[in-house]
């Protein structure tokens, strides 16, 4: 009959107000579990969205919506800027690489990345089946694209003009899937990624789409985002339209540049209405477009190759050279009209900023329910100390000494507490688990509660010293129990 | 018997209990008693009228009070000498009591409030020598019961079965009898004075229930002046 288990007996006598008490405590415990777990899984997805980008170089408007939209792809980007951006920072000394992408179509609501071989090795991301893709409309599609398709490689799918769901489907022109990349437990198992080429060739051949959902969307950007293909290919060519590539015209259009320049305007008010419901209308420009296409696939081959100079990029993934850049870089490029630089560190700084005052109010209110467990765990044990001051006197007269009844005491509170951390914690980490079940992976959130927050640590040791806390006083009480008295009182 | 120059003195010869020129004054009340003396198998009624410090008494000669003046040895150890940890120690290893209201510890079984005792006053845990005590006072069939699903008669004989298991030198019974007819009083005592025997202890059975005094080998009139 050890000390701890005449504690645990002493406990079961009154068990509704153990459990009671232990399950205030438990809910005090899982509130602060799951937040630091939530934060701790939020900071680390973030981060790994993040991969090692420092800068992102977009069209001016908000930084928070450029980084949001090239890191996060959470937010539909400000706008374009132009193609020949990405070999001027590329250029820049203080600049390691330049990544453009090309953002403005998606796939069932993933979306279609247009840019070179650097963005996959940004993420680290290894080819699970299939290659890269090495021609136009050849893609290559996310871990969890897959899942969520259900895609294969060797199908074809056609991309929806606009980052969410749409009707309006580039069905022309569709993309066949070469490759499908490994898990990378980041937003970029959600992307299908593909050439810089293909989605201007997508948007040549189908125009600018004004008054689709992303111009509705994105009050910034407006015409911009569908510029991604150029609307200056109004030349008349003779090309039969196809959807095979495979034939690389190297020399493609460069004597028909001029023109697209010249007649650039005259697309923007050619199609009022969405052209994506009668391609057709439009086939001159598609056979010219197809053309032009083939041009930037010989051009993909060598990225550093300047394109012909009307062709644009929606943002540019920065990363430095020198951690000098972070301060004169965004200078540099904020001075260039239409460009600003965002930096996805001070961006998202301000963003969790904003966020963070909901999460100190619940913090707050996880710290009130511990107090008030440790309040009614102290009031429970003084009771109980009240009603058994006989029953410890008879233990000081069977030969326990003062200490050890302390200890009993104490013992008392520490199982109480025990018990609530514990059934706290299983709370939080089971209630994780479902909730990243049930969030499944879709969000790209990766919530789980199979793994610890570190805080966890100091979160359980202060706990613990809290209930130990609070049963010095009816410890004390015990400690200074007057045997004599107590036993010749009724 | 001469006050010896130490503490200690030879356990051995020593009687289990030895008091000698005690006073101690409470509420209004003085407890005296000059001298006063129990050796192993021997057994005393304690007897007074209510209010006559019969409880003082106990309570000065388990160490729980300290007297103003004179001396109580346990074994030859005079524990109104010794710290407090050393005489809650001593008074677990050498006293067994039999308290007036029982008090058996309510959150754990018959058995290991037995097991408890002997943990408490630091003897070897005999798991053994409890289940024989609790057959010897016939009731080994309730070792797995709670206290609160006993009798009061049965509640009684598990209170003196917890005095018993650690072998104590000196077995005191607070008012063992109150709640029992002639024929339990005679068993009751029977009992204690068989189990007391059994393990060479001295008994003092505390009682104002004067059908004691005859059933024991000496009794002793507590008086105090007011």
């Amino acid at each position: 009959m050890s000390p701890i288990r005449l504690a645990l007996a002493n406990l079961t006598l009154s068990p509704l107000s153990s459990v009671v008490n232990s399950l205030l405590l438990a809910l005090g415990t899982a509130s602060i579990a799951v937040l630091l777990l939530a934060n701790q899984q939020l900071t680390a997805t973030l981060e790994r969205n993040a991969a090692g980008i420092d800068l992102v170089i977009g069209a001016k408007g908000s930084p928070l919506q450029l980084v949001l939209a090239g890191i996060y792809h959470a937010d539909v980007p400000p706008g374009n800027i132009g193609f020949e951006e990405v070999q001027k920072w590329n250029a820049h000394p203080m600049v390691n690489s330049a990544i453009p992408l090309s953002i403005g179509d998606s796939y069932q609501g993933h979306r279609i990345i247009g840019t070179t071989p650097d963005f996959v090795n940004l993420y680290d991301a290894k080819l699970e089946t299939g290659d890269l893709w090495a021609r136009p409309f050849e893609a290559v599609i996310g871990a969890r694209v897959a899942r969520a398709t259900g895609l294969e490689i060797g199908e074809t799918f056609s991309g929806s003009h606009g980052l969410v769901s749409s009707n309006n489907r580039h069905d022309d022109t569709p993309y066949r899937i070469v490759g499908q990349f490994a898990p990378t437990q980041s937003v970029f198992d959600n992307l299908i990624i593909t050439s810089t080429q293909s989605v201007w060739q997508m948007h040549n051949q189908n125009g600018h789409g004004a008054g689709d959902t992303d111009h509705k969307l994105n009050p910034h950007g407006h015409d911009d985002q569908h510029e991604i293909a150029t609307d200056r290919q109004d030349e008349h060519r003779e090309q039969a339209h196809h959807d095979d590539h495979d034939a690389h015209h190297e020399q493609g259009d460069h004597d028909g540049h001029a023109d697209h320049e010249a007649q650039s305007e005259h697309d923007h008010h050619e199609a009022p209405t969405s052209p994506y419901d009668k391609p057709h209308t439009q086939a001159p420009h598609q056979q010219l477009e197809n053309e032009n296409e083939h041009h930037l696939d010989g051009d993909r081959q060598d990225n550093a190759e300047p394109v012909e100079s009307g062709q644009e990029v929606t943002l540019l993934l920065v990363t430095l050279a020198s951690p000098m850049g972070v301060l004169t870089l965004p200078r540099a490029v904020n001075a260039e009209p239409g460009l600003q630089a965002a930096s996805p560190a001070y961006e998202l700084t301000r963003l969790l900023q904003i966020v963070g005052i909901g999460v100190s109010w619940l913090n707050a209110f996880a710290i009130v329910l511990v107090i008030s467990a440790a309040l009614s765990i102290f009031a429970a044990l003084y009771a109980s100390l009240r009603t058994r001051r006989h029953d410890l006197a008879v233990l000081r007269c069977l030969g326990a000494s003062r200490r050890e009844l302390f200890l009993l005491l104490l013992a008392e509170g520490f199982l109480l507490t025990t018990a609530g951390i514990i059934a706290g914690l299983c709370l939080a980490h089971g209630g994780m688990t479902l909730l990243g079940q049930w969030l499944g992976d879709a969000q790209g959130l990766n919530i789980t509660g199979w793994t610890w927050a570190q805080e966890e640590f100091w979160l359980v040791l202060g706990l613990l010293s809290t209930g130990i806390f609070t049963a010095i006083i009816p410890a004390w009480q015990a400690y200074q129990t007057d045997v004599a008295r107590t036993l010749s009182s009724p | 018997m001469t006050d010896p120059p130490n503490v200690m003195d030879n356990a051995q010869n020593a009687p289990v209990l030895a008091i000698q020129d005690l006073t101690f004054a409470y509420d209004r009340a003085r407890l005296s008693i000059n001298r006063f003396s129990l050796s192993s198998r021997e057994s005393i009624a304690v007897l007074g009228p209510s209010g006559c410090g019969k409880t003082t008494f106990m309570h000065l000669i388990t160490g729980l009070l300290t007297p103003d003046s004179g001396s109580i040895r346990i074994h030859g150890t005079d524990i109104t000498r010794l710290e407090e940890a050393q005489v809650d120690r001593l008074r677990g290893q050498h006293i067994g009591i039999v308290f007036q209201h029982l008090h058996l510890i309510p959150s754990i079984r018959v058995i290991d409030n037995l097991l408890l005792a002997q943990r408490l006053a630091g003897v070897p845990i005999d798991r053994a020598y409890a289940n024989e005590i609790l057959t010897q006072l016939g009731i080994n069939n309730l070792s797995t019961r709670y206290p609160r699903q006993l009798s009061q008669g049965q509640a009684q004989r598990v209170a003196i079965a917890r005095a018993v298991v650690p072998r104590p030198s000196l077995l005191i019974a607070d008012e063992p009898t109150s709640a029992l007819d002639d024929a339990n009083t005679a068993e009751a005592i029977g009992l204690l004075k068989n189990l007391s025997d059994h393990n060479d202890a001295a008994l003092i059975v505390v009682t104002h229930d004067e059908r004691i005094r005859s059933t024991l080998n000496n009794s002793f009139d507590l008086q105090a002046m007011v």
